[in-house]
């Protein structure tokens, strides 16, 4: 039985026909919609690659049933950059050289805009480095990622100033 | 498929070779728009599972396909009945870099995790149950696994081809002139590659032409072997693999599940993709092997080692042959009068191990630093001063000169970066708070291999040009630094070049391995550029309307887009003003990548990595407060990414040294932690604090760029480092890897 | 992972009389898909509650009362869980993920299912998740495993973080089920395994858990601390954890809490030792005497002796931490035996 799936990503509202119950968000984004910006590393929560924002909160897609997220306000990091402008997370990201392989790295960038967004590791490294952990990267580009999420907040704190 | 690499947006920091650029891919992976394997979805694709063994040894006896098959959206099943045929058995070595796999040939299984059947369907979902309902019976025999579970052999050859010992000088005649004699034994656990990205393939037919869309390391050899395994025409076949999600040597080979998608891919006449399971990557696609290691060090009163023995005995499968070099990794670090080196194999239930990033480096370095350390602190030497005591000023296993070798600036550069003079030689003696503080040290190398790779150049019209090559990055930043290279051999600005790799119709670069890539393709790149302005400069030279005209002998200089009389600067033509009067679009140079010859030197990358960590003293938890290496790798040639490649190797050794290790049940021989839950590899809590120091060093004999590699360079010594930390914290000398807690209590 | 049907409850009511035998409650479904992804639970109905209106956190008599789907991470910020329950937030951050956090409920994780090994291997013995099959962990691989409260039947740990800070702050679990509501105490919610099994089921056909209670903490509220020794900083399950809250004035122990984490197939509460540390001064001394009778009976179930050890220091350690009292700011680390003692 189809069922129908209501999901607002990255600011447009969709119908998502929904032909097996099993479907996680994950691979409704990748492999019903075409949204395969958010990788899949582990598929079971261990490692982050899959992280997307849910109504503004970092999630693991790879473990959320699509089907109970109904009506859901999902962003992926397909919905970051305006046009051409990357959003300052993305730009710090490729200025400290936060990725090598670049694997995990949209799911690095979601978990760090959720990061700042929740303003609890403000500009403690040690604080983002915990915040960060629930994304590995295995080609160990830990400290370009930390640098570039306090870059970020930064530039980010300075906008809100302006 | 996006054309991947004429994305701009990077941020330029100087220009070309040896300045620092951010990633030419930097946008396209930021945004999400980096095409990988796994990513593509061609027009009614359907989707593959394997199935997996669930026993290490014996014979599938019965799969459940009808109930596979009768999952609403499965389309078949493939086992051994009913697999098409193959060209050549996978279990056939068709060139010396093919590993023995698993394509469905018969149904013997000979590792758990084994692939023993390939499900299809509509859905991911429908396909990954599909697999589960199989519910395999076999006919299981009792499994042989790990060092003690296995059966010793004596291997022919270690790694890919090399032998299996060496002996140099005298060691008994050393060893009776020594004073002191030291003995480390050191186990390495078995570590698996887990690249974030999972091994995937998306492969789709148009007729007899295939195109296959699959991260690899070795692109113009995996065309290769596709075509041989499933007899099609080499250049029918196209792969494409513009990024891997990691690879660090786990993705340089062919395995079964690829061939058995490509065969159901033309069976069904559809495209199929699949990608493995995070659990399914702990077998089939290599992993590091354990080890067990004793190191014999025979030292004299003034702290000179005589004599160092290093013999290795590693896990090997039962039924293909690599032998993880360890003992290879004391052959050219330390200054000793007579070495010897072994190794031997244990045949167990597992699945083939292959390279894994530093393959032999990194689990020789871990032990024989270690056992350095150990003689040191018993001989009453800092361990600095004690390998500055040993420094090798030549090779001791060739007797050859070093190409060149920074290793003294290294160890200066890291240990005063560190602040290691004022370490206390005691173990025990420094604390914070409750915390145990240790420093220990290491020393870091790794060979420059170099390979064989070509690339052609294309000077166009506009004085633009294109380059090609099917080089391969894994995030090590090859899209940037071939780049840099070739603008460069080009005389050229980069962001007037377009760089094409990433796909087999290109001229073949080589394995992207060993860390070799960059010096080999890199060469093949600007040789390629170097041609076309040959022909350039013949073009001007000899046309009397050039400005050039005649310089023959004085020659000319390619730089910023113009050829300049190299008497004369002021005499200078651009490129497209050359073309356009010779009436030419293009002109196409050609190049090729690779050593001539014997080699007359050793040729390695060096650096110092020294280690602080703070211990629990009660409880045993490690945390690794500061990590600084420096490192001297010949030519840099973007300082911003090889500061990544060697930070990242760094954090390798912190999984190598305290968290990285794949446990067997040693009764059924599956694994108890084949996911990223289980087998620990490093979170960035894990890295308060590191830095990698890169130290200037001309090398005019290893390539004729100068380029040596920094890779794997930072696991090495790394291990070492830490464990010899942990150490000088506690005063417990690790005896084996991972450093569990319990064994610091 | 098998079809199923799927259904969103809109009541309790409707919760409750489709969770049944062959139903499985879906909440952040952190555990549950994943269980069912390895194939070690099969429900072919899936009711998801997290639409119920269980998400409240109420305060009542100085102790609050947690609805079952407030969300992990919400749990941990709730200003009345850092300032009077901070072991609760602190075992809270040190468990799993920022991501995992945010689905994560408070009942699902205390119904999450034990990290043993052999229980999700599907092809393993395994009485737990086949009653009568046997225990493979036993001649395993038992550096995860118990150290109290085990049986030749099971030697798996529970492992969950919060589980170990609420039991030892006596919290209590508010289930409903067709026979109308019962309460429990956090502390021997979980079953520990008998000789033949892993014991009762902690929930019956039906029965949903809808609340948990706190209690007021009263003079424990500024000394209270959770430590989680993990084989690598962050991301990690504990190797053991030790929750410990004091009561302390002018000087003496007035009343002490001590639960510890990752040595039973329950959160372990350790009463002898808190009453020995009754009238005590807060010291080293009388932490050690009191983890030891917090080990008592203590035996390894496997090639898991240093276990032992290292819960009865990791315990001290709360108890020491719990006298200094509790920061005001939580450490960057988050029960880590660092907290962040290197700030690089
Ligand atoms: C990689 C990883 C690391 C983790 N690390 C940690 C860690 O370090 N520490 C830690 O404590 N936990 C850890 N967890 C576990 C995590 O905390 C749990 O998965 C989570 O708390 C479960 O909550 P949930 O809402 O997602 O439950 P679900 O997955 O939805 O449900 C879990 C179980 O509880 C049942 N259930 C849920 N709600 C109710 C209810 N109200 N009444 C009755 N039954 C119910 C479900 O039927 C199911 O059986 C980790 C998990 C993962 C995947
Ligand atoms: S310890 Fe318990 S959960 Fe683990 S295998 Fe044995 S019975 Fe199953
Ligand atoms: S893919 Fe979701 S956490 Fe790894
Ligand atoms: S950049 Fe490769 S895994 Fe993070």
């Amino acid at each position: 039985m189809t069922q129908i799936l209501n999901l607002t990503i990255n600011g447009t509202s969709q119908d998502i026909p929904i032909d097996d119950p099993r479907a996680t968000l994950l691979d409704v984004l990748r492999e019903r919609i075409g949204l395969t910006g958010t990788k899949k590393g582990c598929d079971r929560g261990q490692c982050g690659a899959c992280t997307v924002l849910i109504d503004g909160r970092r999630i693991n897609s790879c473990l959320a049933l699509a089907l109970s997220y109904d009506g859901a306000e999902i962003t992926t990091v397909e919905g970051l950059a305006q046009g051409e402008l990357l959003h300052p997370v993305q730009a710090a990201f490729i200025e400290a050289d936060g990725f090598q392989c670049g694997y995990c790295t949209p799911g690095q960038i979601m978990s760090a805009v959720a990061l700042i967004a929740e303003g609890e590791a403000g500009l403690d490294p040690e604080r983002v480095r915990e915040g960060m952990s629930g994304n590995l990267c295995r080609c160990a580009a830990y400290a370009g990622i930390t640098e570039a999420v306090l870059k970020a907040t930064r530039a980010m704190n300075r906008e809100d100033a302006a | 498929m996006a054309d991947v690499m004429n994305i701009q947006g990077h941020v330029r920091l100087g220009s070309n070779a040896g300045q620092s650029m951010t990633r030419r891919d930097g946008v396209l992976k930021v945004t999400g728009r980096a095409t990988y394997a796994a990513d593509n979805r061609p027009e009614g694709v359907l989707h593959a599972v394997t199935a997996t063994a669930g026993i290490a040894r014996g014979r599938v006896t019965h799969l459940d396909t009808a109930a596979a098959e009768a999952h609403p959206g499965v389309v078949k099943v493939y086992t051994p009945a009913n697999r098409p045929d193959l060209a050549v058995s996978p279990d056939e070595k068709i060139h010396g870099f093919a590993w023995r796999t698993e394509a469905l040939q018969d149904d013997t299984v000979r590792y758990a995790g084994q692939p023993i059947a390939l499900v299809v369907a509509e859905t991911l979902e429908a396909a990954t149950e599909g697999s589960h309902l199989l519910a395999p019976r076999y006919d299981a025999d009792t499994p042989r696994i790990g060092l003690d579970g296995g059966v010793p052999f004596q291997p022919e050859t270690i790694s890919i081809g090399r032998p299996p010992s060496l002996e140099v000088g005298d060691i008994d005649a050393a060893r009776t002139g020594a004073a002191r004699h030291f003995e480390t034994v050191i186990e390495t656990p078995a570590q698996y590659h887990n690249a974030l990205e999972p091994h995937a393939i998306t492969a789709q037919w148009t007729g007899d032409r295939l195109e296959i869309d699959t991260p690899n390391q070795a692109i113009g050899l995996a065309k290769q072997s596709f075509a041989a395994y499933l007899g099609v025409n080499p250049a029918h076949i196209l792969i494409r693999s513009p990024f891997l999600g990691g690879g660090f040597g786990s993705k340089a080979i062919l395995f079964g599940a690829q061939l058995l998608v490509a065969l159901a891919a033309k069976d069904l006449d559809r495209p199929i993709k699949l990608a493995l399971r995070r659990d399914q990557m702990y077998g089939p696609v290599g992993h590091r092997p354990a080890t067990r290691q004793t190191l014999k060090l025979d030292v004299d009163t003034r702290g000179h080692i005589a004599a160092l023995e290093h013999h290795t005995i590693a896990v090997a499968s039962s039924f293909d042959d690599f032998i993880e070099n360890a003992s290879n990794a004391s052959h050219s670090v330390y200054a000793t009068t007579a070495l010897r080196t072994t190794h031997a194999g244990i045949r167990a239930d597992t699945g083939t191990p292959g390279p894994m990033r530093a393959p032999g480096e990194a689990t020789g370095s871990a032990a024989l630093e270690v056992a350095i350390d150990d003689a040191a602190y018993a001989l009453g030497f800092d361990p600095l001063e004690f390998r500055l005591r040993n420094y090798a000023e030549t090779d001791p296993a060739t007797g050859m000169q070093f190409s060149s070798k920074a290793l003294r600036e290294c160890y200066a550069q890291a240990a005063e970066a560190f602040g290691w003079q004022d370490r206390p030689l005691e173990p025990g003696s420094m604390k914070q708070g409750r915390l145990l503080k240790g420093w220990g040290m290491g020393t870091a190398q790794f060979p420059c291999p170099m390979f064989q790779a070509a690339a052609h150049a294309t000077l166009r019209a506009d004085g633009s040009a294109v380059v090609e090559t099917s080089a391969a990055d894994m995030g090590q930043g090859a899209w940037t630094s071939l780049a840099q290279i070739a603008a460069d051999g080009l005389g050229i600005d980069i962001d007037r070049l377009e760089f094409r790799s990433g796909q087999s119709n290109l001229p073949d670069a080589g394995v992207a391995g060993g860390s070799g890539h960059t010096a080999t393709a890199g060469t093949a790149l600007f040789n390629a550029g170097a041609d076309t302005i040959r022909q350039l400069a013949e073009l001007a030279l000899n046309d009397p309307a050039s400005p050039l005209f005649g310089a023959d002998n004085a020659g000319v200089t390619a730089r910023g887009g113009r050829l300049y009389r190299n008497d004369d600067d002021t005499r200078s033509e651009a490129y497209e003003d050359i073309l356009a009067r010779a009436g030419l679009d293009l002109l196409r140079g050609e190049g090729k990548g690779a050593r001539e010859g014997e080699p007359e030197r050793a040729m390695f990358s060096h650096g110092g990595v020294f280690a602080e960590v703070l211990v629990d003293p009660d409880l045993g938890q490690v945390r690794v407060s500061r990590l600084i290496g420096a490192f001297a790798a010949g030519r840099i040639v973007n300082p911003h990414l090889a500061r990544s490649q060697l930070l990242g190797g760094m954090i390798w050794g912190i999984g190598f040294a305290l968290q990285e290790e794949a446990i067997h049940d040693v009764r059924t021989g599956r694994f108890t932690n084949a996911d990223l839950a289980g087998y620990h590899i490093p979170v960035n809590a894990d890295v308060p604090m590191i830095e990698a120091l890169t130290v200037h060093e001309d090398d005019p004999f290893v390539n004729s760029l100068g380029i040596k590699g920094v890779g794997e360079l930072g696991v090495t010594g790394t291990v070492g480092a830490i464990a010899n930390a942990v150490w000088h914290a506690t005063g417990i000398r690790p005896k084996r890897f991972p450093i569990h807690p319990e064994s610091l209590i | 992972m098998n079809l199923f049907e799927y259904t969103r409850a809109e009541t309790l009511d409707a919760a409750m009389s489709a969770a049944t035998e062959d139903g499985a409650i879906l909440a952040g479904g952190t555990n549950l898909l994943d269980l069912m992804k390895i194939g070690v639970v099969n429900p072919t109905r899936l009711i998801d509650i997290t639409r119920l209106p269980l998400h409240d956190i109420e305060e009542h008599d100085g102790g609050l009362r947690i609805g079952a789907m407030v969300r992990n991470a919400d749990l941990a910020r709730h200003p009345v869980i850092l300032s009077r329950f901070p072991a609760v937030a602190e075992a809270l951050l040190s468990g799993a993920s920022a991501q995992l956090r945010n689905a994560a409920s408070t009942g699902g994780n205390i119904m999450q299912q034990t990290r043993c090994s052999y229980f999700q291997d599907p092809l393993s013995p395994c009485n737990r998740r086949e009653p009568g099959s046997g225990c493979a962990a036993i001649g395993g691989e038992t550096r995860n495993h118990a150290v109290l409260g085990w049986t030749e039947a099971c030697i798996a740990t529970h492992p969950s973080d919060l589980c170990v800070a609420l039991a030892a702050y006596d919290a209590v679990v508010e289930i409903t089920g067709p026979d109308g509501l019962r309460e429990v105490p956090m502390e021997s919610f979980h079953p520990l395994p008998d000789a033949n099994g892993t014991g009762p089921a902690p929930l019956q056909s039906g029965e949903i858990i809808t609340h948990i209670r706190l209690p007021d903490s009263g003079g424990m509220a500024r000394n209270a601390r959770y430590v989680k020794l993990r084989e690598r900083t962050s991301f990690a399950f504990a190797i053991v954890s030790a929750a410990a809250a004091l009561e302390i004035q002018d000087g003496r122990i007035v009343q002490a809490r001590l639960a510890l984490g990752g040595v039973a197939a329950r959160p372990w509460r350790a009463r002898t030792a808190e009453k020995a540390l009754a009238d005590q001064s807060p010291t080293e001394e009388a932490f050690a005497r009191a983890a030891d009778l917090a080990l008592e009976g203590a035996a390894p179930s496997g090639d898991n002796r240093a276990k032992i050890t290292l819960a009865r220091r990791i315990a001290i350690r709360a108890l020491t931490r719990a006298a200094a009292g509790t920061p005001d700011r939580l450490p960057a680390l988050p029960a880590s035996v660092f907290e962040g003692d290197c700030n690089g």
